[in-house]
């Protein structure tokens, strides 16, 4: 592969990742008005440090927005008094908070050994197939989906444990995979 | 309760008597069952006299290390001046273990109880419950039971009447394993990335923000309430072995076992009965090859170590292991030892926090030579690389991550290497092609 060829392939799944358009360079709208602002000075009063709101204020940023950008995490480190640089230290220490957008149902399916011991990888195929994303962590065309693997979900004894954004399915086999999509918008 | 499998007549429920009663999950449904009883005993007694309970009763962490849990909570100094803390680990990651989601899921006011007590003996007006981020539902039924307790006074600046502040909050994780760890656990709450701390100083003396802080495991804590209503002599008195491992355990069995679930039964339970007849042993056609016995962190044993075994803190010792999270991870002749261990490596060098060169470097090299070894391209030399990384791995880090990742390899070589040796002979796995034939 050229280098060149290697370029258009980064940027098709870059695109793929953030769907249409460029959302990185998108300007920051504030989180912190209003009823999150709210939620933020109600959790701050149980902490003697300001500093240690910083994962719950992430969550926030997330849930109002799907994933943490680079805006937001300068308006996060402007409310709790840290820098930038500090806040994406921590945003990438963590694996649950998204750095990048992603599809509007994010499938997470547990292959660690307990669960690659009881057929694990061949649900991670069928829901590669089934919601047409192919291609471990990239969004499939129209948005809707991106599927990863991931480390030991804590429901080994239920294998295979499958979240679906929030929610936790339990022993998911492969022919239970379109049943599971087929409920979702 | 083995849940998700009716109660086995041979099991001893305490922490899950209830589990699957989902009428148990509320304030009400508590108290019938006889909930925050303890509770109100405990805050009627001196915070000594409950840390002399505790002691005498035997009751040894739940989290993994078995460390004496009433011992732990008298390293709280009274009267220091400093305000203290208690962290609740429901972080629960640890490969093979999933008892705390259950106890969560099913009893929260059983750990809310034991968290408060905990508090009120340790001299902490704040307590935090650190729930790995992926714990949606216990989340949301943790969070709810928390609000019914702080509506009915339960919890509060005035807990119970009684004029002593107990707070309880529930802090999210967001993804990583090694948050589990007990300084990583207090810097994760402490809004930072979650890399263990050197120790000393130990938390009881400088823990969380600094402060003398106590960390205990969802389990152990939610043995609390039981012990105090009951007494030390009624724990003490369910052990079938050792003076030294006492009261019910949870194991958490999963894998390739007929009847997977959670099962309860006294310490000292011999493991080879507890495998057969409560978890129903092998699948139809099928026979059982290892277990991994204490979560993923612990040495893998034969079935003819598995089978010798008193399941206790002393008895997997004793057979080449250790009880760890009680966490039983079983392997059948359907699949291949040496990627079952490639896939664990692969865990830790993802989990690794990397501060530690032999645990970042450590955990990477192991991984790429096993999963090299599994597609067939691996070499003799290869194995003892392995051992000769893993000895390095060993002892040397701020945390037992890096050990972790050794304990598996080093015993899978040991116990397994006919099937490393197929995988390096035969230049394919063994079992793939028999599958592809
Ligand atoms: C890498 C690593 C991960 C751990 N993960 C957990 C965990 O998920 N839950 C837990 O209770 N203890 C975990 N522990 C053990 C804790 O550090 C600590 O010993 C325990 O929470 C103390 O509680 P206990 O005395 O009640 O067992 C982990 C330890 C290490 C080194
Ligand atoms: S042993 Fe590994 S996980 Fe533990 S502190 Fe060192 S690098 Fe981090
Ligand atoms: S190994 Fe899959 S949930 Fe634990």
């Amino acid at each position: 592969m050229t280098p060149a060829e290697m370029g258009a392939v980064h940027a098709e799944s870059h695109a793929a990742h953030g769907g249409a358009g460029h959302p990185h360079a998108e300007e920051h709208r504030p989180v912190f008005t209003g009823a999150p602002r709210a939620e933020l000075d109600a959790l701050l009063s149980r902490y003697p440090t300001r500093m240690a709101a910083l994962l719950p204020a992430l969550w926030i940023v997330q849930r109002e927005r799907g994933w943490v950008s680079e805006g937001a995490m300068a308006e996060v480190a402007q409310v709790l008094d840290l820098t930038p640089a500090y806040v994406k230290g921590v945003v990438t220490f963590y694996t649950m908070y998204h750095q990048h957008p992603v599809g509007r149902y994010f499938v997470q399916v547990c292959t660690t050994s307990p669960c690659g011991a009881c057929g694990a990888d061949d649900v991670v195929r069928a829901f590669l197939e089934h919601t047409g994303t192919r291609e471990l962590g990239v969004t499939s065309p129209d948005g809707k989906f991106t599927v990863i693997e991931v480390e030991c979900l804590g429901a080994c004894g239920f294998a295979t444990p499958v979240m679906v954004n929030d929610e936790f399915h339990e022993s998911v086999t492969p022919d239970r995979v379109p049943d599971i999509l087929s409920k979702l918008e | 309760m083995g849940f998700p499998h009716k109660t086995h007549p041979r099991e001893t429920p305490v922490l899950s008597t209830h589990f699957g009663d989902s009428e148990a999950r509320s304030l009400s449904g508590w108290r019938a069952r006889g909930g925050y009883r303890a509770l109100e005993q405990a805050l009627g007694m001196a915070p000594a006299d409950i840390v002399n309970v505790v002691k005498d009763s035997g009751l040894r962490g739940r989290g993994g290390a078995g460390f004496p849990t009433g011992l732990k909570w008298s390293f709280m100094k009274p009267g220091d001046g400093k305000p203290h803390y208690l962290c609740c680990n429901a972080d629960e990651s640890e490969p093979g273990t999933f008892k705390d989601r259950e106890i969560m899921r099913w009893t929260p006011h059983s750990l809310i109880e034991g968290c408060a007590i905990a508090s009120y003996a340790i001299g902490a007006e704040i307590c935090y419950i650190y729930i790995r981020g992926e714990f949606t539902e216990p989340l949301q039924i943790v969070g709810a039971a928390l609000d019914e307790a702080y509506r009915d006074g339960i919890l509060g600046k005035n807990a119970m009447g009684t004029g002593k502040r107990v707070d309880v909050y529930i802090h999210k994780g967001a993804g990583a394993y090694i948050c589990g760890e007990e300084t990583a656990l207090m810097n994760s709450i402490e809004g930072r990335r979650g890399n263990p701390r050197i120790k000393p100083p130990f938390p009881a003396v400088a823990g969380l923000f600094g402060q003398p802080t106590t960390i205990n495991n969802v389990e152990t804590l939610a043995a609390v309430p039981p012990i105090l209503t009951n007494g030390a002599e009624w724990y003490k008195g369910m052990s079938l072995s050792s003076p030294k491992s006492t009261g019910t355990k949870l194991f958490s069995v999963c894998g390739n076992i007929a009847r997977p679930g959670n099962y309860e039964v006294t310490m000292g339970f011999p493991f080879r009965e507890f495998l057969h007849d409560i978890c129903g042993g092998a699948r139809p056609g099928h026979t059982l090859k290892a277990v991994i016995p204490g979560g993923s962190s612990v040495p893998i044993q034969t079935m003819q170590e598995a089978d010798a075994t008193l399941m206790d803190y002393e008895g997997f010792v004793a057979t080449g292991s250790m009880l760890g999270s009680g966490g039983v991870i079983v392997f059948d002749d359907s699949v291949c030892m040496v990627r079952m261990i490639a896939r664990l490596a692969r865990f830790y060098a993802h989990e690794s926090c990397a501060q530690c060169t032999q645990c970042r470097e450590g955990t990477a090299w192991v991984t790429k030579i096993l999963e090299r070894i599994e597609h067939g391209s691996g070499t003799t030399a290869d194995l003892d690389t392995l051992l000769e990384l893993s000895e390095n791995m060993t002892g040397k880090t701020i945390c037992v991550l890096s050990d972790s990742c050794a304990a598996p390899i080093v015993s899978g070589i040991q116990k397994f290497r006919h099937e490393f040796e197929a995988h390096i002979n035969g230049k394919r796995c063994p079992m793939r092609s028999a599958a592809a034939a």
